[in-house]
Formats: C-alpha cells, sequence, structure tokens
C-alpha cells in the first residue's frame, strides 16, 4: 500500500514546508502519493508532481475544497483514506483542523507534531512544550501523523510524477467561509524562511520593532518573528509569534533580539542551524542556546549590525 | 442555549517539568496541578456569552481520576453553573477516547456549543475538538480569537497561517479558543465559596460502554537533546565575521 501526504499550498503555490513533510512521508518506506485539494490549484499540482520520490499527485480541484474548509476536505480524505496505509500531513493551521477529523472518522488515534520516524508505526513527538520527548508505536492498523516540518530536511526537486484529477467527495454544509485578512508583505513566510530576526518584550514598542528589527531584517533578507510577550504586549502581531503556541521554525539563521528565552519561545527556534541572541542581561537563558551572543543595548547593537550587513552585502 | 465547555487538570504551565530518568515518564507526583490555560479561555468564553444573554447555562466537563473534580471546580468558581465529572481509573485518556466520551455527554445534554481549548500544555495534542465535531457531524471552528452568535448561527474568527479567517457556522457548532480570544477571569473568594454548592454529577467512565484502552504505546519519554551555548562575540563586526564563516550570511 501507499502513503498518501496532503500539501500544503495557496493553490497558486506550494508551500515549502510540503517538502519537508514528504522527507518524512517518504521515510516510512511506501510509494508516497501527494493530494492538492482546493480551487485552481494545478499549479501546486504541478509543483508537487516535481518533488523528487512523488509516485502520483491526486488533484482536488473545486469550487468546494475553496479555503481548504475542515468539513469537505476531511470529507475527501475518509474518502480516499481506505486506499492508503498512512496519511500524513505538515502541522499548517489548515492541516491541523483536518486531519484529526480524519483520525476520528477512521477511527484511529492521531500522532501530532512528529518530529522523527523511528519506523512505519513508530514516531517521537514532542509533549509539554518541548520539554520532553515521547516515542511512541501506533497500534491502529493505519496511521494519521501530522509533522513539525522544521525537524525535517526539505526534499528536493526532480521528479516527473502524473498529476490525477479526483472528483470529490460528498461534503457535509453548515460552514460557510465568510472573509480572510492576510498580512500582505515584502518579506520571506516565516515558516519558510532562511533568515528570521525575532524581537522580544525588550525591543519596547511597535514603533521600535519597525525602526530596529525590520530594517536588520531588510538588510538580511529575512523574515520577522517575535516572541509571546511581545505579542501579547501587542508590539507584533500574532501571527509573527514563535514558540510553542506561535510558529515552530527553523531556518538557517535565527537572530533574537531582546529575547530572554523563555522555555515557549526555545520550543519554536532551537532547531535553528544558527542562533544569534543579542540581550543585554549575559545571563538570559537564551544565550544558553545561541551559538553567537552579544551583550548589549539592542538600540545601539542591531543598527550597528544592520548598517555592518549592509556594508558586506555592497 | 446550554454551553458545554470540556475542561483538563494538567501540570500548572508555570512548572518547569522533571522528565523521570529512566525514561518512563514525567514527573507527576507532587506537581501543583490547574486547569489547561486553553480551556480556561473556553469557560471564560462561555460565561461572556452567558452574560450578554446568548446562553442560559454553563457546564464544564472533565475527564480523569480523583481530584479531577477540584479542576471542575475552578471552572464552578469561575461561574459555570454545574460540573460533570466523568470518572476514570487512570489520568491520560487519549484524544480520540475522550472525543467519544464527550459525543456521549452531548447527546445526553444537548448543548447548543461545545466550546474546547485548542490543545492540552501537557500533550499538546490538538485533536479534541476537531474529533468531536466530526463524530457529531457538527460545524468546527479551530483557533478562535472572535466570536459572535446570531440567530442559529455564530460567526468565528480564526488565527490561521499568515493572518485571521472568518467563518459562519450553523450551530449547534464546536469552537476551540486561542489564546487571544480573550483573558480569563480569577475567581473570587465569594464565588470559590458558592462554587463548593454547585453540583457536580458523577459519571463512571464504565458505565459509556467506550473501550478506554490507548491505541498508541508510550515507548519512552526522555529529556529534549539540548543545544550547547556557543560563545559571547566581543563586537558587532566579530559577529558578524563569525556568521560570514558559518555560511549562513
Amino acid at each position: 500500500m501507499a502513503t498518501l501526504l496532503f500539501a500544503e499550498h495557496d493553490d497558486a503555490s506550494l508551500n515549502p514546508v510540503t517538502a519537508r513533510a514528504l522527507t518524512a512521508a517518504r521515510a516510512l518506506g511506501a510509494p508516497v502519493h501527494v493530494l492538492v485539494v482546493g480551487e485552481n490549484a494545478r499549479p501546486a499540482a504541478e509543483a508537487a508532481a516535481r518533488l523528487e520520490g512523488v509516485a502520483e499527485v491526486l488533484l482536488a480541484d473545486a469550487p468546494v475544497y475553496a479555503h481548504r474548509l475542515a468539513e469537505p476536505v476531511a470529507s475527501l480524505g475518509v474518502a480516499l483514506a481506505g486506499e492508503y496505509d498512512a496519511l500524513i500531513a505538515p502541522s499548517t493551521a489548515v492541516w491541523k483542523s483536518v486531519l484529526p477529523r480524519i483520525a476520528a472518522l477512521i477511527d484511529v488515534m492521531q500522532v501530532s507534531d512528529a518530529i522523527a520516524v523511528i519506523a512505519p508505526d513508530i514516531f517521537e513527538r514532542p509533549i509539554y512544550a518541548g520539554n520532553a520527548i515521547q516515542r511512541v508505536r501506533v497500534r491502529d492498523a493505519r496511521k494519521v501523523v501530522t509533522i513539525r516540518t522544521a525537524a525535517f530536511a526539505a526534499t528536493g526537486e526532480g521528479g516527473a510524477a502524473p498529476i490525477r484529477a479526483i472528483t470529490p467527495a460528498d461534503a457535509p454544509a453548515g460552514t460557510l467561509f465568510v472573509g480572510e485578512q492576510i498580512a500582505a508583505s515584502e518579506r520571506p513566510d516565516l515558516t519558510a524562511a532562511r533568515i528570521i530576526v525575532s524581537g522580544g518584550r525588550a525591543v519596547g514598542s511597535a514603533e521600535n520593532f519597525a525602526k530596529v528589527i525590520e530594517p536588520l531584517a531588510d538588510a538580511l533578507g529575512a523574515a520577522v518573528g517575535a516572541s509571546r510577550a511581545a505579542v501579547d504586549a501587542g508590539y507584533a502581531p500574532n501571527d509573527w509569534q514563535v514558540g510553542q503556541t506561535g510558529k515552530v521554525v527553523a531556518p538557517d539563521l535565527y537572530v533574537a533580539v531582546g529575547i530572554s528565552g523563555a522555555i515557549q519561545h526555545l520550543a519554536g527556534m532551537k532547531d535553528s542551524k544558527v542562533i544569534v541572541a543579542i540581550n543585554k542581561d549575559e545571563d538570559a537563558p537564551i544565550f544558553s542556546v545561541a551559538d553567537f551572543g552579544l551583550v548589549g543595548d539592542l538600540f545601539q547593537l542591531v543598527p550597528e549590525l544592520t548598517a555592518e550587513i549592509a556594508k558586506a552585502k555592497a | 442555549m446550554k454551553i458545554l465547555v470540556p475542561v483538563k487538570r494538567v501540570v500548572d504551565y508555570n512548572v518547569k517539568i522533571r522528565v523521570r530518568p529512566d525514561g518512563s515518564g514525567v514527573e507527576l507526583a507532587n506537581v501543583k496541578m490547574s486547569m489547561n490555560p486553553f480551556d480556561e479561555i473556553a469557560i471564560e468564553e462561555a460565561l461572556r456569552l452567558k452574560e450578554a444573554g446568548k446562553a442560559t447555562e454553563v457546564i464544564a466537563v472533565s475527564i480523569g481520576p480523583v481530584k479531577t473534580d477540584e479542576t471542575i471546580r475552578t471552572a464552578l468558581a469561575m461561574g459555570a453553573d454545574r460540573g460533570i465529572w466523568v470518572k476514570t481509573e487512570e489520568a491520560g485518556i487519549e484524544p480520540l477516547t475522550v472525543a467519544k466520551i464527550l459525543r456521549k455527554i452531548v447527546e445526553a445534554e444537548g448543548p447548543g456549543l461545545v466550546i474546547l481549548g485548542k490543545q492540552a500544555i501537557d500533550d499538546d495534542a490538538n485533536q479534541t475538538g476537531q474529533m468531536l465535531s466530526a463524530l457529531l457531524g457538527w460545524p468546527q471552528a479551530t483557533f478562535a480569537s472572535k466570536v459572535v452568535v446570531g440567530e442559529g448561527k455564530i460567526d468565528v474568527t480564526r488565527e490561521i497561517d499568515g493572518g485571521l479567517q472568518t467563518l459562519e457556522l450553523a450551530l449547534p457548532a464546536v469552537l476551540t479558543t486561542d489564546l487571544r480570544l480573550n483573558e480569563p477571569r480569577y475567581a473570587s473568594l465569594p464565588n470559590i465559596m458558592k462554587a463548593k454548592k454547585k453540583p457536580i454529577e458523577e459519571k463512571p467512565a464504565a458505565d459509556l460502554g467506550i473501550d478506554l484502552a490507548p491505541r498508541l504505546d508510550v515507548l519512552s519519554t526522555l529529556e529534549p537533546t539540548g543545544r550547547t551555548a556557543g560563545k559571547k562575540v566581543g563586537s558587532v563586526a566579530e559577529l558578524v565575521g563569525d556568521l560570514k564563516q558559518a555560511g549562513v550570511i
């Protein structure tokens, strides 16, 4: 039998977390089919077909799947589930909402946020905000697993999988899409960025985020993140939040500015390749995970760093 | 309209948990326990809807062994009207089983709305609300940051990746709460006293006819492998040099 991977995408393009989840899906050892579900989603399906090691792309393209509402998408997943040993999806807002529905309807206990595939039925996952790692074996014959994509490298391109259009399943009514406010940004997406610059409570205000943190991010071509303390204080929007209750990221470079390093925050960024911490408290816990620490006043150091980076790039 | 709010007893969010050195689990003996913070937000939202005249009764339900009633009592002290305690021998009932138990409670109580926390801060599973919604065949809205109840429907603004989404759900429905939905109230001393007199109905889980056996075998529970601290650099110029050498800029 095969593994079904649910693709994260916005119809027009494939989100890079899909290629990371594919790495986890391939680790199960069975052929991987990728499901692209949406409206006018062929471009995303074509991108999925180019990923290495994909045996087939299933494209469910219909108005009922616009915005990927949980109920109709879960019905489709249930209709397909019988042909697969394992259903895998990245832990994004969409699939966190959909996958447990499928699991319940096919009577399977889901494994959430897997960070390692030990065997086709054995996974590791974080509990207690990443303060403990649990290794679990699934007793159910079928597996339903969401993947913490920051823990897996991306699978590259080089494939040419066939795309098969599939017909929509019966969809329950009851939920209507009203609207969406997606922050438009020139900067890379937080979960896909190669570099992230994050600010904490010590940044002090939304104005200071714009004046100090964002210029450094732009000099580096980075996404902007924030600690939960900074979000709670209203200095940064919630979708910038990095941490257990926000986004879990693993960029090549993570620059933590004025962030003390609460466990909650560390859980969201400690898989980053290189971590830089800038903080005036030399005993701040963030330094215990940082590869490079700079102790001092962020309002002096960050503009200096921004200028140095700009100079280095020029 | 009745609102049902499932609440879970978990290790207090301020406690730094200790993983047993033999890998057998997280140390729970003599550890401060509290209501899951996302469930407090769920109770608060239910209470606000009742205070706004949109709901008539708020029922708190919890599933677990001895002392689970303390958590239900906390919900009653916040203002919930009554409690239901589904008694089990052990803690740590899996989300799928919890959802099946809750379906039975929903069928018996007939609420118009079930509000749950989006996840519990112990197992971090983020499943129960979605599973309950699927089993009931009711509409769901996860990660709610704003809730507006209308006639036979509810508008829910949700936290999604990159922004917010608003859905309209036909009632009855299932919601799960995100952090920014509200700030839960503290229980006042008089309300804590009053809560002692509020009823908590006890239902043995065994009577519900649901298999409580876990589907996941926990093979081990270990400390995460830590990162080691690197070096402190003396200047911005030194930092830029190190980052170039590391090949990240």
